[in-house]
């Protein structure tokens, strides 16, 4: 809060009055609509609808399909937010401690950020094609029997390996600020406390990193629910079996795809719960960070 | 030119804490004010609320005839010096200064002259065209000067100007201000925590405590006939020797120690004697025995630290006595020093009031 | 050279050929004829028909779509991460402005409602949303691709959190030079947010580029297709036989679709670092 503000007058309300009117619009509204919807059945047709309470919410959220999505899910976040952190982490340190080249690694590690999901989804898609594609090709020739188009878990492996691929960028350009943030005298005088430099790692460095690892968890858990949705939809489209579906893009087939609006919304608002409860986490670390 | 009147004023804040608590102040056409008292005392929220930066709870504050409770800062016809310089990181030097004036719509070879004839008395005519990151803190502090200067205002307000500046250039800009102020003859509030600064730069001090006016004087004033053990121990450096002690009709006393030579006090009472360093001396039948634990060398003169003898404080730890002496005195460490002073020169207070009874 | 350093380079070499190659291979690939790439698979070292292939998908109609090119398609990327990059930071800053510098009766609740927009992203109102864009006639039109994306909190946030560690003082001493509230924002606030700015700028560029899942529903005509939703019907055309694939068009779509933004961070790589890393704090 500022010691000193302009006193009361309409033109705070004119300020923030673009934005405001377009969260109403675009923001609240549908929301509030998805909710609504999330109670009714319409028929067939789209003419008619009925209150049905929780019915949408026990029809779809219990049926097979989005428990196996749900599952999905929550497989293809874990190793997605682990492998992609693991490998940044790696990376990030590693870049820190050189002195030769530094800026080069840097860029090299770090400019795929700006490439799309979608992008990065057809990129993976044409190098696993079974036509043209050496990956298809080398994952079959070093004994594997691979077929991401009817196998689940190579299916999986797919999107995994370009999930995972897309975002060591962002979280490497995060943890290697994190480690630049670290103090240089605190890096000497843990380099006279103690030889070890994988013991130095894990009792000063990786600690003092907590908060930004923290924070990229719930970044990647977020990208991992919400932004792959891009890549799904351009490599595996949820198949084979819907084995590859996450919640997301499960919303998006059943209402566009599926025209089930009372299903699909219903789900929407599970969605919104789960976004709710990453977002308090969040604010609770940010509120910790605060007292330090 | 116009003076300064404030009037009961208070502040509290929503939360029902007091910040100002009745200030009644008179303060003349030309004159230089001092607020000087620990942080938090208040100090400056008072200036800030003569610059209009803080609203006036009660009571009003004006300016020559015009009271200017509800007019804004802009309006007051004030100018103010930040403690941080408060300069635009983004605006040339002269952009810095003639901002204010090209808000109130003056004329462009005005504001020019102005801002040259400022730049020039401030000797920062060849930085005009800087940034302020250019600029040595010194420099800066200079410009923050101009941008006041050039509104030409009723009042200057300071707010700790110096405090940001090493201490050689504290001196210099100390003394440039005071010739500054001299000059301009323009009505000055100044605040600091510097009670050097203080005494140096003021007509009158105003010593400020808990939102309230202690005492306002002339620095010397305040110095030689302070009102109260507050204004006694926060003006004067090296600080006022305070010894506890009880009168017992004749004499004042703690423990072994037993001072003649006081008379109309109370018997009842805790009392506080207070004895400036330098109206001690060294003189073999004098009140006070010390023992010397540590001597401070300023050049011109010498700080002998040490413990006095045969009295304690309430905790029973030893009291430290302070004795500002010729360069000459280099009494060895761990010896006995006798030191006297002449009981009018003294202090006596009332401990719980801070009252101050002879 | 230490044995410990040279493990450090090679891990980053690794690291960087993980991050670099595949694109580099859809690039060479998009230079190879269809025939090659078909008979020999993936290829490492550029072929020769660069000019061919990229002629073909950027200004021959019906190349890669029915009727539209790849420099159509361009323009609608550019347009929408321009729009949403600006419109981004004009209105957070100006809502940004109002919520630290004004004491307003509304300032919390409208607080809290930017901060609501954290809670609800497209994916899980996208069919609502669809529906009131259809409702204002705003599918297919620049407006209703960019507004509906601009509003939400984190440059909103960003710029709050700026503007709190500007001094007080500035204020104060803007005040005392008799500046308005909107001559304080123009004259003090916008020049001194100036890299903030531009660090915005670059990242929402990027973010708005590569929008996907909203431009995928409410761009119903190929003329107001972004590259990155040209990119989806190549996958479709694809998919569904026919002649010779075009792969080498393919990969061209996917470079053509990666190469500004990746141009705007690689040439901004400073600013783009500190926005990306304070936005999200």
């Amino acid at each position: 809060m500022k010691r000193v503000q302009f006193e009361h007058s309409p033109i705070p309300y004119l300020f923030v009055a673009p934005q405001i009117i377009i969260i109403v619009i675009f923001f609240l509204w549908p929301a509030a609509q998805a909710v609504y919807q999330s109670f009714l059945l319409e028929d067939a047709f789209g003419l008619s609808s009925q209150f049905v309470w929780f019915r949408n919410y026990s029809d779809t959220i219990f049926s097979s399909a989005w428990l196996q999505a749900f599952g999905f899910t929550i497989i293809f976040s874990t190793l997605v937010t682990f492998l992609s952190l693991g490998i940044a982490l790696l990376l990030a340190v590693k870049a820190n401690e050189v002195i030769q080249g530094a800026s080069t690694y840097k860029t090299l590690l770090m400019w795929a950020y700006a490439i799309a999901p979608p992008v990065a989804g057809l990129m993976g898609n044409l190098m696993f094609n079974p036509l043209i594609g050496d990956l298809y090709g080398f994952m079959n020739a070093v004994g594997f029997d691979f077929d991401h188009k009817l196998d689940p878990y190579d299916a999986g492996f797919v999107v995994i390996l370009i999930s995972v691929w897309k975002q060591v960028s962002v979280n490497f350009i995060f943890f290697l600020s994190g480690l630049q943030g670290i103090p240089k005298s605190v890096n000497e005088a843990a380099m006279m406390d103690c030889n070890s430099s994988t013991r130095r790692f894990w009792t000063i460095t990786f600690p003092l990193l907590a908060p930004t690892t923290f924070f990229l968890m719930v970044i990647n858990i977020t990208y991992a629910f919400f932004e792959t949705f891009g890549i799904i939809d351009t490599t595996t489209q949820g198949a084979p079996g819907g084995a590859t579906t996450t919640l997301v893009f499960k919303v998006f087939q059943d209402g566009f795809r599926g025209a089930d609006i009372g299903g699909s919304s219903a789900q929407s608002v599970v969605l919104m719960l789960l976004v709710l409860v990453l977002t308090v986490i969040q604010f609770r670390f940010i509120e910790k960070k605060v007292h330090y | 030119m116009s003076g300064v009147q404030l009037k009961s004023v208070r502040k509290t804040y929503p939360n029902g804490a007091e910040a100002i608590r009745g200030v009644d102040m008179d303060i003349k056409s030309g004159e230089m004010i001092v607020f000087v008292g620990p942080s938090g005392c208040g100090k400056s929220t008072l200036l800030r609320m003569v610059a209009g930066l803080e609203s006036i709870s009660s009571g009003d504050i004006s300016i020559g005839d015009r009271v200017i409770n509800d007019v804004s800062p802009s309006e007051r016809d004030v100018a103010m010096v930040f403690q941080n310089y408060a300069l635009y990181p983004h605006m040339s030097v002269r952009g810095n200064m003639s901002y204010g004036l090209k808000n109130r719509k003056m004329d462009k070879a005005e504001i020019d002259k102005r801002v040259n004839d400022a730049a020039t008395m401030l000797k920062i005519d060849q930085f005009l065209d800087r940034q302020p990151n250019q600029l040595s803190g010194g420099q800066r502090q200079r410009v923050a000067m101009g941008r006041a200067i050039v509104r030409d205002p009723q009042v200057f307000l300071f707010d700790e100007p110096l405090s940001n500046l090493d201490a050689k250039l504290r001196v210099q800009m100390r003394i440039e201000i005071k010739r500054l102020q001299r000059r301009m003859n323009v009505t000055s509030i100044y605040v600091t925590h510097d009670q050097t600064e203080a005494m140096t730069l003021a007509d009158r001090l105003a010593v400020i405590n808990d939102g309230r006016v202690e005492q306002m004087g002339a620095p010397m004033d305040l110095y030689n006939d302070p009102k109260t053990l507050f204004v006694a121990s926060f003006i004067g450096a090296p600080q006022i020797n305070l010894i506890p002690v009880r009168f017992d009709g004749i004499a004042l006393s703690n423990g072994n120690l037993s001072l003649p030579g006081f008379k109309d006090l109370p018997k009842d009472a805790d009392l506080v004697l207070g004895v400036r360093p330098d109206v001690l001396v060294e003189t073999p039948d004098g009140q006070f025995e010390m023992r010397v634990d540590l001597v401070e060398q300023h050049g011109g003169e010498n700080l002998v630290y040490g413990a006095l003898t045969g009295a304690t404080n309430e905790e029973g730890e030893d009291l430290e006595l302070c004795l500002k002496a010729s360069k000459e005195t280099l009494p060895e460490l761990d010896g006995k020093l006798t030191l006297g002073f002449d009981p009018a020169t003294a202090f006596v207070f009332r401990k719980d009031t801070g009252e101050r009874l002879i | 050279m230490t044995r410990s350093t040279l493990i450090t380079h090679l891990i980053l070499i690794s690291g960087a050929i993980f991050m670099t190659l595949p694109v580099w291979v859809a690039f060479a690939t998009s230079t190879h004829a269809p025939e090659t790439i078909l008979r020999e698979g993936l290829q490492i070292i550029p072929g020769g028909h660069f000019f061919e292939t990229y002629n073909e998908v950027l200004f021959v109609e019906g190349g890669v779509m029915k009727k539209v090119t790849a420099t159509a398609m361009l323009k609608n990327s550019l347009i929408l991460g321009i729009g949403f990059a600006v419109g981004k930071v004009i209105i957070s800053m100006l809502a940004a402005y109002a919520i630290v510098y004004f004491r307003f009766r509304l300032a919390v609740p409208l607080f809290w409602i930017i901060f609501m927009t954290l809670l609800l992203p497209l994916e899980v109102r996208i069919i609502p949303s669809y529906k009131v864009v259809a409702d204002l006639g705003l599918l297919d039109t620049h407006t209703g691709l960019i507004i509906p994306l601009i509003a939400s909190a984190t440059g909103t946030f960003f710029f709050r959190q700026f503007f709190r560690s500007v001094p007080d003082e500035l204020l104060e001493a803007a005040r005392l030079d008799g500046a308005t509230s909107w001559g304080f924002f123009i004259d003090i606030l916008v020049p001194l947010s100036k890299t903030m700015i531009a660090a915005i700028l670059i990242i929402m560029f990027v973010v708005g580029w590569n929008q996907y899942l909203w431009p995928l529903i409410m761009t119903t005509k190929e003329e107001n297709y972004t590259l990155v939703i040209g990119i989806k019907q190549i996958y479709q055309v694809l998919n569904e036989g026919g002649e010779l694939p075009q792969f080498q068009k393919a990969f061209a779509l996917t470079i053509l679709a990666t190469l500004p933004p990746v141009l705007v961070v690689l040439i901004f790589q400073n600013w783009f670092v500190k926005g990306l890393v304070e936005s999200e704090k």
